[in-house]
């Protein structure tokens, strides 16, 4: 369990291009952030580099639990989720296939994976292929292990765009229910997010 | 010595100087090692063909020299994510496949007289030399065709990494391909016992083509310092 | 169900789903072998004595295809991010990756290499030993192509890049096993080139997935 996410001075270097310089940011359990900022300006990166995946210049982050902190690696292996702004779906596949295997490698089992699609509103086109779903569909299913693999923090990086009003007010209701119960929400987004949540502005 | 040479601006100090003097030294070397190679008598068996051997013999020791510098810079670069580590890789893998090429191909040259044939398959030297040659491509094949620096670096050490493992055992499968075949011991085998007046410009000649790759190591490192130098400075401007 | 099976599954599943598994490979294989007679000239002789040799550097090159879809699927969709941080590593990951490349494309090719070497006349006393250097060679292609194919991830080249890679890392397995299958063909030795190649094979699968991962790793920075 991640109670608290720590970013101390982080600088991201893209290419031989500054990208972040000296950003720092402290949330807590049951706490929401967006990063916004114009296309290009970081957001990316940074969710990236939080989970991991790209090295900082300099500056570290922090993770911290109930009892002390956590091994980076460690904790995002276990206690983090990151949704790209890809959906990680192959289009061959059935949808319920894939919602499942991302469960599944996230430590859910199958039958929590169609409870979640279930909630999303997706379970009458769990039999179809990937490739047969829109847009928000294909989003849903992505979001859906969030639901299927109950972990502390997570770093979405545009989760709603393909989604329409009524779906980000459902989703705006697994976000609260995630916050309430001491979970972390940190996102990139050019809307703002259907929950109350921090604003940061990446210059 | 090299970690006194890590920092760039000491390595540029440093290859200043060594870059030219290496050179010059290289440049006497060749010239007594020539001189040493034409007045040396014919071999009674290949004849005047022996004259290519004192071109092809050093070369085909560069050619794996060089690729040991690539493979330590490549570990360096790798390890310690150094950044000249990687410029110094990247500045070896032409001069290697140079003189590799340059191996390759004055040892047909020099098989033709001798034995008859312009290339021997199953000769183990030959063979590993050719895969060490497409080693090299492969390097500087992947290098260009990673645009991303900072992916590139680290990507191409991997592989010159992972040729520096295969080499001895590419080596050895051709040794033990020839025992099948029994193929003709056309090369002698490894470590002959060269009459002196072969053996002294033979070392000579080695001793030129190390210190001329040394300069021209240096220069090519000290080249692409000032290239990575200079595209910071236009990134800088344009922000 | 372990990470490892899962992985496992789903590339079995995708090999299937995206277009018959092996047929592509056995499809590049048979129309190089039916242009081998027509390359050659006709003479029997001449084609029985090159199909052995002829068979295993076909396997060889078509274990190349279908490689780039090992990471590069994954890559493009986003997939990869998620396996890499999952709890498994993605050295595991790799692992399985290469493993289902072996049982989905040079397994089968093997399986293939003897019939291959019939219809060109070569003995077809040869099958044991051409299946079981094509199944054991066929592992080391697939662990190291998967070197090939996590290095040249993001790249331009895609396939030709491969293939350009990973062609000098096949010379052991190449040589070993066409040694293998000539000893056998002239009643020599062919236990010590067989188990060269099987020591090659296991420890290019021992250790190639972890150069796969530091590459994959280095394509997602």
């Amino acid at each position: 369990m991640i109670t608290a996410l720590a970013i101390e001075d982080l600088c991201i270097d893209r290419g031989d291009r500054r990208l972040i310089e000296g950003f720092s940011l402290v949330l807590g359990a049951g706490e929401a952030a967006t990063l916004s900022g114009r296309n290009g300006a970081g957001k990316t990166s940074l969710l990236r580099t939080i989970a991991g995946l790209i090295r900082p210049s300099a500056g570290r982050v922090v993770f911290t639990s109930a009892s002390g902190p956590l091994e980076p690696d460690d904790a995002i292996a276990r206690h983090a989720h990151l949704i790209g702004h890809q959906d990680g779906l192959k289009l061959s596949r059935r949808a319920g296939e894939e919602a499942r295997f991302q469960a599944a490698w996230c430590g859910g089992t199958r039958g929590t994976a169609d409870a979640a699609c279930a909630r999303l509103g997706l379970s009458g086109l769990l039999a179809m292929p990937v490739r047969r779903l829109s847009a928000g569909q294909r989003r849903r299913l992505a979001l859906a292990r969030l639901i299927a693999a109950p972990r502390s923090l997570w770093l979405l990086d545009e989760p709603l765009t393909p989604l329409d009003r009524d779906q980000r007010a459902a989703f705006g209701a697994v976000l609260t229910e995630h916050l309430a119960g001491g979970g972390l929400v940190l996102a990139a987004a050019h809307d703002p997010l259907p929950v109350e949540a921090r604003e940061i502005e990446l210059a | 010595m090299i970690p006194a040479l890590a920092n760039p601006d000491r390595f540029m100090a440093f290859s200043r100087w060594a870059a030219p003097l290496l050179g010059a030294l290289a440049a006497l070397l060749l010239a007594a090692g020539l001189v040493l190679d034409f007045t040396a008598p014919p071999d009674a068996r290949q004849g005047y063909a022996v004259h290519i051997m004192f071109i092809h013999v050093p070369a085909a020791w560069m050619s794996l020299f060089v690729y040991a510098c690539l493979g330590g810079a490549s570990f360096f670069s790798l390890v310690f994510r150094h950044a000249l580590a990687r410029a110094a890789a990247r500045a070896a893998a032409p001069l290697g496949a140079g003189v590799t090429a340059a191996a390759l191909i004055t040892g047909s040259l020099w098989g033709k007289p001798t034995w008859g044939a312009w290339w021997v398959w199953g000769d183990p030297r030959l063979t590993s030399v050719l895969v060490l040659f497409l080693l090299y491509t492969a390097y500087m094949a992947l290098d260009a065709a990673i645009e991303d620096e900072a992916r590139a670096a680290p990507a191409t050490a991997i592989l010159a990494l992972v040729g520096l493992i295969n080499l001895p055992i590419v080596h050895y499968s051709v040794v033990w391909w020839r025992s099948l075949h029994q193929g003709p011991s056309v090369l002698r085998a490894g470590g002959p016992s060269l009459p002196p007046v072969y053996l002294t410009p033979l070392l000579i000649m080695g001793l030129a083509y190390l210190t001329g790759f040394g300069a021209l190591w240096l220069v090519r490192i000290r080249g692409e310092v000032w290239r990575r130098r200079a595209a910071v400075m236009a990134m800088r401007a344009a922000a | 169900m372990s990470g490892f099976s899962l992985i496992l599954r789903r590339e079995f599943a995708l090999a299937f789903a995206g277009g018959g598994g092996p047929l592509v490979a056995i499809g590049f294989f048979l129309a190089m072998t039916s242009l081998l007679p027509l390359a050659l000239g006709g003479s029997p002789e001449r084609l029985a004595g090159v199909a052995p040799g002829f068979a295993w550097l076909v396997l060889a090159l078509a274990a190349l295809i279908s490689l780039e879809r090992m990471f590069e699927r994954d890559y493009e969709d986003g997939s990869l991010d998620l396996i890499a941080l999952g709890p498994a590593p993605l050295e595991m990951a790799a692992f399985a990756k290469a493993l289902a490349q072996w049982a989905t494309t040079t397994a089968p090719l093997a399986l293939v290499a003897p019939f291959v070497v019939a219809a060109l006349g070569g003995k077809t006393a040869l099958w044991p030993i051409i299946t079981a250097a094509g199944l054991t060679g066929g592992l080391a292609f697939a662990f190291l192509g998967g070197i090939g194919a996590a290095l040249s991830l993001g790249s331009r080249r895609g396939g030709i890049l491969i293939a350009v890679i990973v062609l000098p890392l096949f010379t052991p397995p190449v040589i070993f096993g066409a040694g293998a299958i000539e000893a056998f063909g002239a009643g020599l030795d062919w236990k010590t080139p067989l188990l060269f190649l099987a020591a090659y094979a296991l420890a290019a699968a021992a250790l190639s997935p972890f150069a796969m991962a530091a590459a994959a790793r280095n394509a997602l920075s």
